[in-house]
């Protein structure tokens, strides 16, 4: 196992170019359990990103909010401009404990791409975007875009995330809702984020696809109002939206009836469609 | 085999300390076995328990989940750090039964105690979530908290 420990971001970008296979680590809240059995792991080669201090900022800009990539959890709950942009700090406030918001970071949980990610929902329910970089250039990718696959990702092999960029618009219907097995300490059986803003309606679902998942066919069957009068006038939307699993946390069946349900409740005192 | 150990300076417990540590070794590691400072204990290894609670640059980290190269030019505070008032108070309170969680629990209440304003918007329970104790529960654990209250001489 080889470490460098990069001094700047642009040195850690030259290791990236060179070595493309290494692992970048922030936080390490998800690299590192069971550490002492991650055989595979210990035999790679890592680039420690987390003195990158210069990746650590929260700029509020009149129209945007930008998280650096070592931007963590906690940083956004006691923050209290995060009032703008609630689902940031409720979403924070669910993954894991304290010690863990502590460390994790929002690009950590981005790039870690777990299909269960917490963060990742509230991101994208924002049209969050990615920003890049690597030794070649910078670019953005819209967070709704940035994965392909469970765990295939937008990015490029030399490539590491600088920052989050959030948009900032006045949302007037927000919401969040984890699905686990107890309320704190647990990962998401069933999760979802949903706004509404001038852009339009955003549903993001967690928990049940390969990926965190932007739900278009349901966004477009509530900005046609059309009647949904159950939770299972969702369904064929949902089916064509996402595709839950059964795995050790849940069943398929159950992710799809409770999501129906969870997404029902929560759209029926926002749309008049909705009865 | 090469020795790839990693040279790393950083503040423990308000002193310097610089040694070369194995680039597997986790903070928990570093401590219990480098350093001699069995204090901080190893529940879960997963970042569920907090009973390998330390404050790393002030805040409360679980030692299981850090390389221990991370730490360098930082600085971490760990139990035996702390003032024996502080353990007496958990004890007093009925918190400790096998003890394996104290140590943790110990550390994130100072961090607590030392950000009071903390609770004027979560709770002490929200902030304690992080450290699971199987004995004894968790009232003791918040009554053993020396959380200052306003208007306690009033009441």
């Amino acid at each position: 196992m080889r470490v460098d420990l990069a001094t700047s971001f642009e040195e850690a970008l030259r290791i990236k170019a060179e070595r493309s296979d290494v692992v970048p680590v922030a936080g390490g809240t998800d690299l590192l359990v069971h550490w002492p059995d991650a055989h595979a792991l210990q035999e790679r080669d890592w680039l420690d990103l987390s003195a990158l201090t210069e990746l650590s900022h929260i700029h509020f800009e009149p129209d945007t909010v930008v998280l650096g990539a070592l931007a963590t959890y906690w940083d956004v709950i006691q923050d209290q401009r995060f009032r703008a942009l609630p689902l940031l700090p409720a979403a924070a406030a669910t993954v894991g404990s304290l010690q863990i918001q502590t460390r994790g970071t929002w690009a950590g949980n981005i790039a870690n791409a777990s299909p269960a990610a917490d963060g990742v929902p509230a991101l994208m329910v924002y049209d969050a975007e990615v920003q890049l970089a690597s030794t070649s250039g910078r670019r953005s990718v819209p967070l709704a875009d940035f994965y392909h696959g469970y765990k295939q990702l937008e990015a490029r092999p030399e490539e590491l995330i600088e920052s989050i960029r959030v948009p900032l618009r006045p949302h007037d219907f927000e919401n969040f809702t984890k699905v686990g097995s107890r309320a704190a300490q647990a990962i998401t059986k069933v999760g979802m984020a949903v706004a509404h803003s001038a852009a339009g309606w955003r549903i993001v679902a967690n928990s049940m696809a390969p990926t965190v998942r932007r739900c278009r066919t349901l966004e477009r069957l509530v900005e046609s109002g059309g009647t949904v009068d159950s939770p299972d006038g969702l369904l064929s939307a949902i089916r064509a939206d996402v595709n839950p699993i059964d795995d050790i946390r849940s069943t398929a069946a159950y992710r799809e009836r409770v999501f129906s349900r969870l997404l029902y409740q929560t759209l029926l005192p926002a749309c008049s469609s909705f009865s | 085999m090469t020795d790839s150990r990693i040279e790393i300076s950083f503040t423990l417990n308000r002193r310097p300390v610089t040694l070369r540590v194995d680039p597997r070794s986790r903070l928990l590691d570093l401590l219990r076995y480098d350093l001699g400072l069995p204090g901080t204990k190893e529940g879960c290894g997963e970042g569920e328990c907090g009973a390998c609670t330390v404050h790393l640059d002030g805040v409360p980290v679980n030692s299981c989940l850090v390389p221990a190269w991370q730490v360098r030019d930082r600085a971490v505070l760990t139990i035996e750090d702390t003032a024996e008032a502080a353990v007496e108070r958990m004890l007093d309170a009925g918190t400790t039964q096998c003890g394996a969680c104290t140590p943790g629990v110990v550390m994130t209440a100072r961090w607590l105690e030392a950000n009071p304003r903390l609770l004027e918007r979560f709770s002490a329970r929200h902030l304690m979530a992080g450290n699971l104790c199987r004995c004894t529960g968790y009232d003791g654990i918040i009554d053993g908290i020396e959380i200052p209250v306003p208007d306690r001489e009033e009441a």
